[in-house]
């Protein structure tokens, strides 16, 4: 595949370029999501490499019995137990990562009750049930990454083809199109959220789901209007007198047009996701109880006022995630301006 | 004599761009009509605007000249007193009457504007002066008028209306800036002929900046003609039509399109025949969509077009030629028959249409438009080759080589873009795209009209070449007759989507039958038999 950039796109690379709030926001952001996509490796209560006996472990990667290093179990090794550890220790050595913590290990070691301050052992302390915080705070900050992208890209597909489908047809579609989303539009949606989970257990996809269920809209609009606008276009005319089909002409002819509008959306869209799944979190309808999230982080930091390195943590990888997005956002949407030199 | 404006070596920059207007030294006297001529992007707009500094001062610099207005250098003027001027002595008058309107504000208020800035007119004097100026410039009824918004105004009264906004002061110097392009012409030549009467009323001088050479016989006193922001030539109008120095001036005089087209082999088959083709255009609906209120673009229109032969369509804005040509081509919905080869396509639906659309083609008027930006060339043309000749992937590029050819670009050139080619360059490209599918008819929309005439010329020159070597069939629509004339055997002509008048074009040229086509045609080739007698 050649990848040839067009002038255009080429004057937007280094639009974004010269933007270097937004530039370096970009790269920051995205080392920090390559970091947690690696949190097993920073944050987990299975040490990373062993040497028993001569012989090299991985545990990440599969299970070890119990039997193997000379307990009784044949249940899976914790390495956290004294006997275990020290009989590893003898015959070989343990590399743990760096925080010795999975987001759901309990540190029953704990010196002070829970929840417990800062310390060598847990950098950002631990919650109210004794789980890090720093472990919880890494994979709190993947998986809300990762449901605001999951979230952002299908709500656009969805968007996309539905404002592609009102703008380009017109007429009767366009006018049901848009009714049909008013309405739905109207739907409380908390409350829609509350009733579900009632009915279900709400898992990532679940939420996934039901949150799809009115995220699309966003870019319904914009979509359809530069569709709307596009269809008159004499070089989509001229694709038409030369017998493209539609599917076709809305594909090469005036979806790059609006790609514009969409790709500036985008950045916006994910806070917005990421937003929406901590505060449904933090209320407490959202993920499962357990999960390693940013808003039961929040909602404990609210609960234990005594303990501030909760709400602190919580609060600062927040803002951080959402900032360098912003951020991001702006650069994209600036460099999409045509009226920037 | 008194030079009431004087340019004197005046360069113009964008940015650090090069000099779009270079030593450009011109001067107008009192009362008399200096024309400035020249292809777009000749820099003559942006030499008028600068007189007016009516240019983004942020992007715009002048290196060199000076710019005198009874003595005064308008370059170093105060803000202060350059707003006097603006509208007071100098006022302008631009292209596009349909934008250059503010669309929210009364007739009334946009005259009224002027009068209170200036002269400080107010309430009853001001409407006055507004109806003395719409009488002025030919707006019948002018009382019923005042209230009227832009959109309720035809173009011309448009223009008229930005011509008495113009004359609201009685400025010393008006500058015209292509003040009838975008007019049809019969209103071009009354819209001119009330600047000529009010210039001599009034006893102001004009500054006519057009591309159109036979306009500029017709009313300036002296030509300016420019080339790349270069003043080439200048003269007496007299002396410079007779006997052009530079050779760039004769080439614009030489531009006029040849006269008549190609004969073609007689007694073919007929290959389009239409019969009573209507076209309306819904403009109100019940809720459930029964139709209330329609418009009726296109009535019962009956034509053939034979093989290897032009069919003209002419009319003015709004007579329904181009919607004659979508409706062909079922980009509007129609009723009536329409026969290609006896092959009945009215009743055809869009998927059982789409085979035929190999055999009609079409051009489009603007040449930035119809061409996506964001494919190549080659991708452009060889798009029509994807649908109907999918089979044959191995055979497209040379395909797409020939038909870079057979319009006279270099073949050499197709992995480029849009945007790096020139208006005339790109309408090559659309006509390309068309011709790389053999069509047998072209429906050709003013495919020349937003060209310069040398590059107009050129275009037409290369229809009628490919037209002979191909025996292909063409229904040219323009609003320009001397472009037609150049091109069709036979000739249409429409007004408010009725024929007015139909048979073979040199007849009709000759001896017009009906009223309308007399006036239209009086309008239109007034200018150009001037210029062959003389």
């Amino acid at each position: 595949m050649r990848i040839t950039l067009s002038p255009i796109q080429r004057r937007r690379l280094q639009n974004f370029r010269a933007n270097r709030r937004g530039y370096w926001s970009l790269w920051l952001f995205l080392i920090l999501f390559g970091l947690s996509l690696m949190a097993e490796l920073i944050a987990n209560d299975s040490p990373l490499v062993i040497s028993y006996q001569g012989e090299l472990y991985f545990p990440i990667v599969q299970p070890i019995s119990d039997e193997t290093f000379g307990g009784f179990l044949p249940t899976e090794a914790d390495y956290r137990d004294p006997f275990i550890a020290s009989e590893i220790n003898d015959n070989g050595w343990i590399l743990w990562p760096p925080i010795p913590f999975s987001y759901n290990t309990i540190n029953y070691n704990l010196n002070v009750p829970s929840p417990a301050p800062p310390s060598a052992v847990n950098w950002l302390g631990t919650d109210d049930q004794g789980r890090d915080v720093a472990a919880r705070v890494i994979y709190g900050f993947r998986l809300s990454v990762l449901f605001g992208l999951t979230l952002t890209i299908a709500s656009c597909i969805v968007g996309v083809i539905v404002g592609a489908i009102q703008g380009y047809y017109g007429g009767k579609t366009d006018l049901l199109g848009q009714r049909f989303i008013e309405i739905w539009s109207g739907l409380p949606v908390l409350y829609l959220l509350i009733i579900l989970s009632s009915i279900v257990q709400p898992n990532f996809w679940w939420l996934l789901g039901i949150m799809l269920m009115f995220s699309w809209m966003g870019l319904v609009d914009v979509v359809r209007a530069e569709f709307l606008r596009a269809r008159n276009f004499e070089y989509v005319k001229a694709a038409r007198a030369l017998g493209l089909g539609n599917r076709k002409i809305m594909f090469r002819h005036i979806l790059p047009n609006a790609m514009v509008a969409t790709l500036t959306f985008m950045p916006f869209i994910l806070t917005g996701a990421i937003t929406a799944l901590t505060s449904l979190d933090f209320l407490g309808f959202g993920l499962p109880s357990g999960s390693p999230s940013l808003g039961e982080l929040i909602a404990q930091g609210k609960a234990n006022l005594h303990a501030p390195w909760l709400g602190i943590s919580s609060f600062v990888s927040l803002s951080v995630m959402l900032t360098l997005l912003v951020f991001v956002g702006e650069a994209v949407r600036d460099a999409f301006d045509p009226r920037k030199n | 004599m008194s030079d009431l404006l004087q340019i004197s070596e005046l360069s113009v920059c964008f940015g650090q761009g090069p000099r779009v207007v270079d030593s450009l030294s011109i001067s107008i006297q009192e009362g008399e009509t200096l024309a400035l001529v020249g292809e777009s992007g000749s820099g003559k707009s942006v030499s008028a605007l600068s007189v007016l500094r009516l240019l983004d001062e942020r992007h715009v610099s002048y290196p060199t000249g000076e710019i005198r207005f009874r003595g005064e250098n308008l370059l170093t003027v105060s803000d202060k007193r350059l707003r006097q001027i603006r509208g007071q002595k100098i006022s302008m008058i631009f292209q596009e009457p349909m934008t250059s309107l503010n669309p929210l504000h009364t007739v009334e208020k946009q005259i009224g504007e002027t009068l209170a800035l200036h002269r400080g007119m107010r309430g009853p004097q001001a409407r006055e002066r507004c109806l003395e100026l719409l009488a002025l410039v030919g707006i019948p009824n002018p009382e019923s008028r005042l209230g009227s918004y832009p959109h309720q105004l035809s173009g011309g009264q448009k223009q008229r209306v930005m011509i008495a906004m113009a004359l609201a002061n009685e400025p010393d110097l008006m500058i015209a800036d292509e003040p009838t392009t975008a007019l049809d012409v019969t209103v071009q030549k009354q819209v001119l002929e009330l600047l000529q009467e009010l210039q001599q009323k009034m006893g102001m001088a004009i500054l006519l900046i057009t591309h159109d050479l036979s306009i500029v016989r017709r009313y300036a006193d002296r030509v300016a003609v420019m080339e790349k922001g270069k003043l080439v030539e200048q003269g007496n109008t007299q002396r410079l039509f007779e006997s052009p120095q530079h050779p760039y001036t004769r080439m614009l005089l030489d531009a006029e399109p040849p006269a008549a087209p190609a004969t073609s082999p007689e007694g073919q088959e007929a290959l389009l025949q239409v019969t009573d083709l209507d076209v309306r255009f819904t403009t109100q609906k019940t809720l459930f969509g029964k139709v209330k209120a329609s418009f009726h673009a296109v009535r019962a229109v009956s034509f053939d077009v034979t093989k290897g032969q032009t069919l003209g369509i002419v009319g003015e804005s709004g007579s329904g030629k181009t919607t004659i040509g979508h409706a062909l081509l079922k980009l509007t919905a129609s009723t009536g028959s329409i026969k290609l080869s006896g092959q009945e396509l009215a009743t055809l639906n869009q998927k059982q249409f789409r085979p035929w659309r190999r055999r009609i083609q079409i051009v489009f008027q603007d040449p930035f438009g119809s061409l996506n930006p964001r494919m190549s060339i080659a991708e452009v043309i060889e798009e029509g080759l994807t649908i109907h000749d999918a089979d044959n992937l191995a055979n497209h590029e040379h395909k797409v080589i020939q038909a870079l050819k057979d319009v006279g670009l270099d073949p050499d050139s197709r992995h480029r873009y849009p945007h790096e080619f020139s208006g005339g360059q790109r309408q090559r490209i659309a006509i390309a795209r068309a011709l790389v599918l053999q069509p047998d008819l072209i429906v050709l929309d003013e495919p020349t009209s937003a060209l310069d005439r040398t590059v107009q010329k050129q275009v037409i020159q290369l229809l009628r070449d490919i037209q002979t070597r191909y025996g292909l069939s063409y229904i040219f629509i323009s609003h320009d007759l001397s472009v037609v004339r150049a091109l069709s055997h036979k000739l249409l002509v429409l007004q408010n989507g009725s024929i007015v008048e139909y048979g073979n074009a040199a007849d009709i040229f000759q001896a017009p039958q009906k009223a309308y086509t007399q006036e239209l045609l009086s309008a239109a080739l007034f200018y150009q038999n001037n210029t062959t007698t003389n």
